[in-house]
């Protein structure tokens, strides 16, 4: 059954966030100003952000968020046992995003760094995206998510349709808005390889793309590899740049575990 | 005798996860506290090791609500550090920039977050059916302010131009003059956000604090200046750890902060105690509506405060668009950066209060110190005093009216949760 099919009833949202900004929940509420009808199409039942309602009777939920603590995995396994759909909102979710870059460091250090010798107060493990948890059925990429593809992705959900996330790379955006290229004017770009659908916001504003919205799922490496030497860059510049968004994806948990 | 027990597990419409805790059996206080259970994320940790130019787009990411803040405090610790020199324009934008997201914030907070406790209703969604005027106004506001960041920095959750040096990006003078129309229409809107908060029945609660934040000769300071406390001190803001004397306690996964007192206050209700001088002639006249002139010591009013830096945000903003416009624009690059070892210190007066950002660089300009202190570790303390002062006035009521009471203090605050716990930090030498 999809979330849309019961008749006549709004299908219910709920939304959870885990380690996270909460910039994506942010960008939800602002993408009423535009689209103030989405409160005419679904009924929301459970928004800590924004709102005093607590249900747990829900059909869709939009969590964002890292898991990066054992208890935190108990949560979010509620969640999904109560959602029919279940969408990773934004990068925390769907990729790790920059909570991971502490999981190519050595545990011990990270948590001495920030709390001394109190370090076993707090419980914290590797960061993760959902998806290492439990079933994911659709994320929305993105750090922050876009707001159009986030309408764009309910409306679909409400249909029952898979949502359109594009799979080809920044850098098609970019020839179509006719940016100048980031790597013409001496800057590093993720722009041949990460997944477009923001509008190739960072180079179309000067700065190059540090591919928050992931990977494409067969990335041209070479035609990557041409562009970097043309620059006089190396693969580690690249890399390193690339862990920025994507720690998790080379890593996992690294030695978190 | 009294037997009270509240228990908010997760405080709604805050940012970040918080609860609070007041346990009362026959009058005597059990427990009275308002705890951070936010999940840790180490950014001063894994920061270290990048390069400079990434830092301020890491650290962005600490907050959605304020990550303007963030990446003006970070860029500015980074500018001191590696001795870069803002132009007069990249001056002009970053302090209106700054702006955009006061604005952006106090809408979101006092609109969305605190309006609907004296409507009644558990979120800003009915009031679409009973209030529509109200949440369009509020929408339009809210837009507007994110158009502003927008203009300027590409976005206002995680600005991608907002660089180290300056921008990757310049408003077009056609842009600026479509907002500035923008602006001076809005008065009106904002005239009624004060008629409709100066109307609101606001708890009565007085409790006289520190107040701290930022200060400067020429203008109500925002990015840079001193470090002054209402209780007399000023710090030059290298010396903000005199202020802040982090300390952790175990039921918060945020760290607390005291200076003269038990505790001290900062945000907009800090700010209006410490500099109402300098607030826009329109600003007072909006304070003088809430009956408001300093020293204010009641603070659930801090939401009052912010309306009245909503009107001084519009007000300069029109402004520094003005100066921009009556200057020219000009097309222009971020200053040159000379990588070199340094360390530096940047200061914002954030939507929540003072934002301290502390890094040290290689010769590289890799990072390899950070510190960072956020406003809401540094209110912790204090809203936990109020708690602890107001519990025992209200005991009388109603559980339920104590336990909105409590929450509507704490929101209050609009504490950044998300924020106060992804920079616990000991100290580094």
């Amino acid at each position: 059954m999809t979330a849309g099919s019961k008749k006549q009833e709004k299908p219910k949202v709920a939304f959870f966030d885990f380690a996270s900004c909460e910039g994506c929940q942010l960008t939800v509420v602002d993408s009423l100003q535009t689209h103030l009808d989405l409160l005419d199409a679904v009924e929301i039942v459970n928004f800590r952000e924004a709102a005093t309602l607590n249900g747990w009777d829900f059909d869709i939920a939009f969590v964002e968020g890292s898991i990066t603590r054992p208890h935190d995995e108990e949560r979010l396994r509620r969640i999904r046992e109560q959602a029919k759909v279940l969408v990773a909102l934004g990068a925390c979710a769907d990729t790790g995003c920059v909570n991971a870059l502490k999981n190519l460091l050595p545990p011990e250090e990270v948590r001495r760094y920030v709390y001394g010798e109190h370090a076993d107060w707090y419980e914290t493990y590797g960061a993760r995206p959902l998806s290492a948890v439990v079933k994911v059925d659709a994320v929305i990429p993105g750090c922050p998510i876009d707001r159009e593809e986030f309408v764009e992705v309910v409306k679909a959900l409400l249909v029952g349709k898979r949502p359109p996330i594009p799979d080809y790379p920044v850098c098609v955006e970019c020839k179509l808005k006719g940016n100048v290229c980031i790597f013409h004017v001496g800057g590093i770009c993720m722009g041949p390889v990460a997944r477009a659908g923001c509008g190739a916001i960072c180079p179309t504003y000067g700065d190059g793309c540090e591919g928050c919205r992931g990977i494409i799922p067969h990335p041209n490496e070479n035609a990557m590899k041409e562009v970097l030497d043309e620059a006089g860059l190396s693969v580690d510049d690249m890399m390193h740049y690339f862990r920025m968004f994507n720690a998790y994806r080379e890593v996992g948990v690294g030695q978190w575990e | 005798m009294t037997t009270l027990n509240v228990n908010v597990h997760y405080v709604t419409r805050v940012e970040g996860h918080g609860n609070i805790v007041v346990d009362i059996k026959h009058g005597e206080v059990k427990e009275c506290r308002f705890e951070v259970v936010e999940a840790p994320r180490f950014f001063e940790a894994f920061v270290r090791g990048r390069p400079y130019h990434d830092i301020n787009h890491i650290v962005s990411r600490i907050c959605g609500i304020c990550s303007v803040g963030h990446s003006t405090a970070s860029t500015r610790a980074t500018e001191k550090a590696l001795n870069v020199e803002l132009s007069e324009q990249a001056w002009l934008l970053r302090k209106l920039n700054f702006h955009g997201e006061i604005l952006d914030s106090h809408v979101l907070h006092t609109y969305y977050l605190v309006a609907p406790d004296f409507f009644g209703v558990p979120s800003v969604i009915p009031l679409v059916e009973t209030h529509r005027e109200v949440v369009e106004r509020a929408l339009r506001l809210k837009k507007l302010a994110g158009d502003l960041c927008a203009m300027i920095s590409g976005r206002h959750t995680h600005p991608c131009a907002l660089v180290v040096g300056g921008f990757t990006h310049t408003p077009t003078e056609r842009e600026l003059r479509a907002m500035r129309e923008r602006l001076v229409a809005a008065r009106a809107d904002m005239d009624a956000t004060v008629d409709l908060f100066a109307s609101l029945p606001w708890p009565q609660f007085e409790r006289e604090t520190e107040y701290v934040s930022l200060r400067k000769d020429d203008e109500y300071a925002f990015i840079d200046g001193v470090i002054v406390s209402s209780d007399g001190f000023t710090y030059p803001i290298e010396d903000y750890r005199k202020v802040t004397n982090e300390y952790l306690v175990p039921f918060s996964t945020a760290k607390w902060t005291k200076h003269n007192r038990e505790s001290y206050m900062v945000g907009a209700l800090a700010r209006f105690n410490n500099n109402y001088d300098q607030l826009h002639p329109k600003a007072k006249e909006a304070a003088a509506r809430f009956g408001m002139k300093p020293i204010v010591t009641n603070p659930f009013l801090n939401t009052a405060a912010q309306v009245v830096e909503m009107v001084h945000s519009l007000e300069d903003s029109i402004r520094i668009i003005d100066e921009l416009l009556s200057r020219g624009v000009r097309e222009e690059k971020p200053a040159p950066v000379k990588v070199q070892a340094g360390e530096g210190v940047g200061a914002c007066e954030v939507p929540r209060g003072v934002l301290f950002h502390h890094y040290v660089y290689d010769e590289k300009g890799i990072c390899v110190e950070a510190n960072c202190i956020i406003p809401t570790n540094q209110n912790l303390a204090n809203l936990n005093a109020d708690i602890r002062a107001l519990v025992p006035q209200i005991l009388d009521r109603p559980q339920e009216e104590v336990r909105l009471l409590l929450e509507m203090l704490v929101r209050a605050y609009d504490p950044c949760i998300s924020c106060s716990t992804h920079f616990l930090r000991v100290e580094f030498v």
